[in-house]
């Protein structure tokens, strides 16, 4: 309801605004000047704007950060994710410091060069070689170091070894999450959307003697400190498993399987303690997937080595929910 | 030329062969699309702020079934999402822009009577045209119009079992498209012929204003993109509706499982893609043109590195084909493939920034005369600038991991390529309007325009960035759903209001266009006092431009404050002095 008041308030504000502009068209009509002819008044005020209004737009700027900052994710809870967080840190300050320098000269440049009788004709300058060169090299090297950084980090992601990890399913479907443990054998069982049917739901080949000792979970439990290695799978339209604590995104596609590896390093314990009783880890749905995607979650609970494995041990496994008959 | 056949009303404005009649069609359209875009956005808006909330406006909008009791519906809130994205890429920034600036330009900048093939060029309006009428009528089926999001992505897209968007909505929303790209493709082939062939004399390509180089290199990005989308779409509507199976495999639906297998949803993404990238510079290069020669003209100062200038936007071109992959890092391509793009992408944001140096050179020294035109060229700067530099983020493989779908997305690509091209196309339209029309639009409402869009437009975009930060999605219906969400509602309300002031302040330009047609003041023929030939037309806009001969050119169009000239403007067609060389 505001809302609507605003809108109203505006469209009024705005009326008055043209009818007053209108008034002031034809006065000067009568006076016999050409009303949108750009005067050198016209050149000093619109500087003068441009001077207040880019000084504003900077100050908000360090306004939004200061304010919203400690709105931002917590620093990461993955061990890949800390590598990211730097990255992130050190790009952040270099486009930081680029905007902060580029954007006074611009609002400065405007406001001093307008015309007027003090500056009535500007300096004929087409080029200048050696600036340009300059301004080519340097970007490259700026460039060069931010690919570098960058190539090398998704590298120790995308490439990190992942024989000692811990193999995980996560399965998709309009609109919720479903997990599969690879069991003590550490090898999913075989399974095809060909074979979902009753409490099935992941399609799980019942004949697979890897699949017996897999076991169906609605919400992931993770040992602290223990590598896991996420594989991806949908069975109706594309979803993202987005892990935004973890730093941790991976599209779920439909007939093929991908995987992200990485490794938690914060209990949801001592998240807690650090951000608030009411913090979870949890993973989101981040391709755009139907009518309740902005609802699609799952719970992550990392916990000590301790708890997980008893955790692990009440949870039953495909041989005694499915198989059994 | 054998123009002077009698005009009827049809001949003049509906079927009209003259290329400014047809800019002034594409220009219309695109303004009537871009309000709609708009308004979809303003409603999605206050979804967004106040979930759950109702509001009349909505209901009296979309109707009781898409929005009971001025609720907005989860699907029409994916639909509006989508529609938005459509209208605004490729109806506005794309035909609205350079089909507007394209024809508008290319045969007064280069000394033409008209387009190489005017018959093509009508018929690339009335094609956009109908795409235009199947769009607005998707807008009215029963399941509603497409909302699988604007990148239509399958299975999401193929199957109305996923989301009722995908029904008829969809079907319409593809052959739309075909009909856009056929238009799209008519136009830009015309624009590449016309360019190389049809200069006058004299018009060397080393004399082209940088609007011609701008529109010349868009041209050949559409006229090589488009037909792989229209490929692409062509292939989503055999898997819609004849059985294949090219991007759909093992999918269980309504419980349903399909005979599709073997297809995959990636291809269609790398497709996409292919054009969505190069689509990006399609939408921006026709700003960084308009810019280069407004800026020019009204700093009274040479474009600073004319050459650097073109070689740059040449370089643009030629990256933006080979970095379409940085829309997929987390898809599951290949990580090596993810090196490759991110290398490519980062790449770009060299001839990028030689840009905006050159930009800041040309206001340096300058005599700045502040036309509304002239301060859209420096929202674009500054746009231009924010938005790059979150490219950095976005183009890095390991960074675009959180970043990737989340609201920082969308804040960068809505200053970057929305504002920025944007604002090249207000500036156009201030700068260009009294050769269209042969009236001046009012100064000050062009004035407040600028500031409260400058204003507003970075209050909505900016704030966006962070809410990508903190890992929110983008379309999603609402952040209540977690409670890891809840602090942002503040910042949710900031941009709603000032989508809503932005939205408004639109309202300003669109009283000053049409009060400005008939009511303007009268223009002379050359208000700015511009070097470029289009200034040697007459005011009365007659079919084939000049009454008598094709003026011949003898300079570069940037002859600005030249020292030793008589005043601060040289006219690409006057002669060069004895024993004087150019530049």
């Amino acid at each position: 309801m505001t809302n609507i008041l605003i809108a109203l308030v505006l469209i009024l504000l705005v009326a008055t605004l043209v009818q007053i502009l209108r008034v002031s068209e034809l006065l000067s009509e009568l006076k016999k000047q050409d009303v949108n002819e750009v005067t050198d008044k016209d050149n000093a005020t619109q500087g003068k704007i441009l001077l207040i209004v880019g000084v504003l737009f900077l100050g908000s700027v360090v306004w939004q950060f200061v304010n919203w900052i400690p709105l931002m994710l917590p620093p990461a809870s993955s061990e890949h994710g800390a590598v990211i967080d730097s990255l992130m840190q050190f790009t952040m300050v270099l486009i930081i410091f680029v905007f902060f320098v580029t954007h006074p000269i611009l609002f400065w440049y405007g406001y001093k060069y307008n015309k007027n009788k003090k500056n009535p004709v500007a300096f004929f300058y087409p080029h200048n070689n050696k600036l340009e060169v300059i301004w080519t090299v340097v970007p490259t090297i700026v460039l060069t170091a931010v690919i570098l950084y960058g190539l090398s980090a998704w590298d120790s992601i995308t490439n990190a070894d992942t024989s000692d990890s811990q193999v995980i399913e996560l399965y998709a479907k309009q609109f919720d999450w479903t997990a599969r443990y690879a069991g003590e054998d550490n090898t999913l069982g075989f399974s095809n959307y060909k074979l979902v049917k009753g409490p099935n739901q992941l399609g799980v080949d019942l004949t697979d003697e890897f699949s017996q000792d897999d076991v169906v979970v609605r919400e992931v439990h993770l040992a602290v400190n223990k590598p896991v290695l996420l594989k991806m799978h949908s069975r109706d339209v594309i979803h993202s498993a987005f892990l935004p604590h973890f730093r941790v995104q991976m599209n779920c596609v439909p007939g093929m399987t991908t995987q992200f590896a990485f490794t938690p390093t914060q209990t949801t314990a001592e998240m807690k303690a650090q951000e608030g009783e009411d913090f979870e880890f949890v993973l989101l749905c981040n391709k755009i997937c139907g009518a309740a995607h902005y609802n699609m979650q799952m719970k992550f609970v990392v916990e000590t080595e301790e708890e997980y494995n008893a955790w692990m041990a009440s949870q039953k496994t495909v041989k005694n929910t499915l198989t059994k008959k | 030329m054998s123009d002077h056949h009698k005009e009827t009303f049809i001949s003049k404005y509906v079927f009209s062969l003259d290329h400014k009649m047809i800019a002034k069609q594409f220009l219309i359209t695109g303004m009537f699309m871009g309000i709609i875009g708009m308004l979809m956005s303003i409603m999605f808006r206050l979804q967004l702020s106040n979930p759950g909330e109702s509001f009349a406006v909505l209901e009296w909008f979309l109707g009781s079934k898409w929005a009971p009791g001025g609720i907005l519906d989860p699907n029409m809130y994916l639909s509006l999402v989508t529609m938005h994205g459509t209208i605004l890429v490729f109806w506005v920034l794309t035909a609205g822009l350079t089909g507007t600036f394209a024809n508008f330009l290319i045969p007064l900048q280069i000394g033409a009577r008209d387009m190489a093939s005017g018959f093509m060029n009508m018929l690339s309006y009335w094609f956009f045209f109908a795409a235009t009428i199947i769009l607005l009528c998707s807008l009215f089926v029963e399941t509603g119009p497409a909302s699988a999001g604007w990148t239509i992505y399958p299975p999401l897209s193929a199957l109305p079992q996923a989301i009722p968007g995908s029904g008829l909505g969809q079907d319409l929303w593809l052959v739309s498209i075909a009909l856009f790209i056929v238009s799209s493709l008519l136009g830009g082939l015309n624009y590449i012929v016309t360019i190389l062939n049809l200069r006058t004399k004299g018009m060397s390509m080393s004399r082209l204003p940088l609007t011609m180089w701008a529109i010349l290199i868009t041209a050949i990005l559409g006229v090589l993109s488009f037909p792989v989308l229209l490929a692409a779409a062509l292939l989503l509507i055999f898997d819609r509706s004849f059985g294949t199976s090219f991007y759909l495999s093992d999918i269980i639906i309504g419980g349903e499982a399909l005979h599709h297998t073997g297809g995959s949803p990636v291809l269609f993404e790398h497709l996409f893609w292919f054009l969505g990238h190069p689509e990006v510079y399609i939408i921006l290069l026709p700003s960084l043109g308009i810019v280069s020669e407004v800026m020019s003209v009204n700093t009274r100062k040479p474009i600073f590195g004319y050459k650097a200038m073109v070689g740059a936007m040449l370089a643009i071109a030629f990256l933006s084909f080979i970095v379409w992959g940085h829309h997929m890092f987390i898809t599951g391509m290949d990580p090596f493939l993810g090196s490759v793009f991110t290398f490519t992408t980062l790449l770009i944001a060299i001839p990028s920034a030689v840009k905006v140096f050159n930009y800041l050179a040309t206001l340096w020294k300058g005599s700045i005369r502040f036309t509304p035109a002239m301060l859209f060229t420096i929202g674009f700067v500054s746009t231009f600038i924010t938005g790059g530099l979150t490219g950095l983020i976005l183009g890095d493989s390991a960074l675009d991991i959180n970043v990737h779908d989340t609201y920082f997305v969308v804040g960068h690509f809505h200053i970057v390529m929305g504002l920025s091209a944007i604002y090249g196309m207000f500036s156009g339209v201030y700068h260009w309007f009294p050769k269209m029309y042969g009236r001046m639009m009012n100064k000050k409402l062009g004035y407040l325009h600028f500031w409260v869009t400058f204003i507003a437009a970075y209050g909505v975009f900016f704030p966006m960035h962070f809410l990508g930060l903190a890992g929110l999605p983008r379309r999603y219906y609402t952040n209540s759903a977690f409670p890891m969400f809840d602090n942002l509602t503040d910042i949710n309300s900031i941009i709603t209001f000032f989508a809503i002031v932005g939205g408004l302040v639109q309202l300003v330009f669109v009283f000053n266009f049409f009060y400005s047609i008939f009511k303007g003041t009268k223009a002379s023929e050359n208000p700015w006092e511009s070097n470029t030939l289009e200034w040697t037309t007459p005011v009365e806009r007659i079919h084939g431009n000049w009454p008598g001969e094709i003026p011949t050119v003898h300079r570069w169009p940037y002859d600005y404050s030249k020292p030793g000239a008589d005043k601060d403007f040289v006219m690409q067609t006057e002669p060069l002095k004895e024993g004087k060389t150019e530049h």
